[in-house]
């Protein structure tokens, strides 16, 4: 686990020093901050109970975690493969699955961090309207779970291709193609609809983390979507690693 | 010890190495000569593990490749052409990433890290940022980080690519503290870099190896002659005019081993001759004209023997 550590630090130090990790951080906390605003504060708010208020929060926050997941994830090994750097990780004695847990956990820390510095917009609602606590740790734990999932999404598209443009094209058109089963899964008949609902990273299963419910159901999925691509991407890396 | 039994690597259809066969004992300097595009840095890459052979099996320290690269690279340290330094990064942060991604524990990492600063000079640029380094000190980093975990075999491709003739210089300095402590493979297309650094030189041509031995070997194998140059002020009575030129010419040509001679510079009193003789015919040359009644002020094989040994070889076309 030492070269997991060493990958995992290098990376979290790399989006602490680059521009790039504070800006996508400005960028997605500004949105947050102004979508909520726009639902919960400002003049066409109107009447909504809290615990709408809050479930609009979440939903919100899960479409730029997506976002944020995938743009964090493109550089991870693309941009090495690019700047040559990777001769670095892959001429040394790290096993492939060190690399991408390392570079993964590395992103997951800092998307988490982001994540986390929204959590004065709930706990806004959590004093001044009538939600409990459980609701809102409840709807972090699947918004970084959603994360996490996306993340690892990201990683899978950035181990297989050789170029960031190319990797940001394959993880947005995977992640697209996850979100879209679900309204897809209301216009197309039974069985397909059924197993459209369950694929889908979207709807169904974080509906539950919006309104504050835990199903294990949902969290299995999410924990099975990373384990799939993360896997895929070690495996993508083995076969890249030899050329 | 690095052994390569008839390797070789296709990208397609495109032979780019081998079939390869090589010995390199421990503890000695290689160096991999040749035109840019014949294989040096594919067979380097292979033996750095970095990528796999299409045919051949590659042995590094015993182990095989292919069987288990792990403990392979284990035992190489490797500097790519352009060195994978992250710029972002310290020097002293960069190669203590280094050292722990080859299993290094803090201990050693502090002791190894002090130990490759100094050897590669680079203490004093400790905690400066890649980023700021010249050229000339971002290449030391790249052989520091190659160096960290004491690797049986050091392997550096171009090390001086781009490098200003200052630090040119230094950098085959430094190659020349690491000779013995490890065995290294240099791969250059600049025949001094390989002539001053390495034991043996392997010259290979479309990828494939034309020559190997040492730069004397090689000069017996590959040429035909050994060249010389001369410079002779010629005797008080002789003054400096054509006579006396040509009277030392036809000196010169009249000796046996000698096979031809002409005429080179002229510079004051002092008249430059180039020479070609069967063997090193220095001292038979250095009588002849002494007893002649000239100077003799210097007498030199000829100087880029290599150069001369590496266009015989891979044609004249060479740029090298």
């Amino acid at each position: 686990m030492s070269g997991v550590r060493a990958v995992f630090e290098r990376e979290l130090g790399a989006y602490l020093r680059s521009s790039i990790g504070y800006l996508i951080g400005a960028v997605v906390l500004l949105l947050d901050g102004l979508l909520f605003y726009a639902q919960a504060l400002g003049p066409a708010a109107g009447e909504r109970i809290s615990g709408e208020v809050l479930a609009g929060f979440f939903l919100n926050a899960s479409g730029l975690t997506a976002i944020a997941a995938l743009v964090l994830s493109i550089r991870l090994i693309a941009e090495e493969r690019q700047t040559g750097t990777h001769i670095l990780l892959t001429t040394s004695p790290l096993r492939d699955w060190e690399i991408v847990l390392g570079k993964y956990f590395g992103a997951l820390v800092f998307l988490t961090g982001i994540t986390l510095l929204t959590l004065y917009m709930p706990l806004l609602i959590f004093v001044n309207g009538k939600v409990s606590l459980a609701q809102i740790l409840v709807g972090y734990f699947g918004l970084i779970l959603f994360g996490a999932a996306n993340l690892a999404i990201g990683v899978f598209a950035t181990a297989f291709a050789r170029h960031q443009l190319v990797a940001a094209a394959t993880g947005a058109v995977i992640t697209a193609t996850m979100f879209l089963l679900w309204p897809l899964s209301s216009v197309v008949d039974p069985p397909a609809s059924r197993l459209f609902a369950s694929l889908a990273i979207h709807g169904r299963h974080f509906s539950g983390f919006q309104a504050g419910l835990l199903h294990t159901r949902d969290v299995f999925y999410y924990l099975a979507v990373t384990y799939f691509f993360l896997l895929a991407a070690i495996k993508v890396m083995e076969a890249k690693r030899w050329e | 010890m690095v052994q390569l039994i008839d390797v070789g690597r296709h990208f397609g259809d495109h032979r780019a190495l081998g079939p390869v066969s090589l010995e390199i004992p421990e503890g000695s300097t290689v160096g991999f000569l040749g035109l840019n595009g014949v294989g040096k840095t594919t067979l380097l890459r292979i033996l750095a593990c970095d990528l796999r052979p299409t045919r051949g099996q590659a042995l590094v320290g015993g182990v095989d490749v292919l069987e288990d690269p792990h403990t392979v690279r284990k035992k190489v340290g490797y500097l790519p052409e352009t060195p994978p330094l992250y710029h972002d990064m310290t020097v002293r942060d960069y190669l203590s990433f280094a050292g722990r991604i080859r299993g290094l524990d803090s201990g050693t990492l502090t002791r190894r890290i002090a130990e490759v600063e100094e050897t590669t000079n680079i203490t004093h640029k400790d905690g400066e940022t890649i980023r700021h380094l010249s050229h000339g000190y971002k290449q030391r980093v790249g052989v520091a980080q190659a160096l960290i975990h004491e690797p049986e075999i050091l392997i550096l491709d171009e090390p001086t690519n781009g490098l200003d003739p200052v630090q040119i210089r230094e950098m085959r300095d430094l190659i020349r503290t690491l000779r013995r402590k490890h065995t290294i493979l240099i791969s250059s297309h600049i025949l001094t870099e390989i002539s001053e650094t390495c034991d043996e030189i392997l010259i290979l041509n479309a990828g494939e190896i034309v020559a190997s031995g040492s730069e004397h070997d090689l000069s017996g194998a590959v040429l035909r002659s050994t060249g010389m140059t001369l410079d002779v002020r010629f005797g008080p009575d002789r003054g400096n005019g054509e006579g006396a030129a040509n009277e030392v010419l036809t000196l010169l040509r009249a000796l046996p081993e000698v096979i031809d001679a002409e005429v080179g510079e002229r510079e004051g009193d002092t008249v430059s001759y180039r020479l070609n003789g069967t063997e090193d015919v220095r001292a038979q040359v250095c009588r002849a004209v002494v007893e002649a009644g000239h100077d003799v002020v210097r007498l030199d094989k000829a100087a880029r023997e290599l150069e001369r040994i590496f266009i015989e070889l891979v044609g004249g076309g060479a740029d090298a």
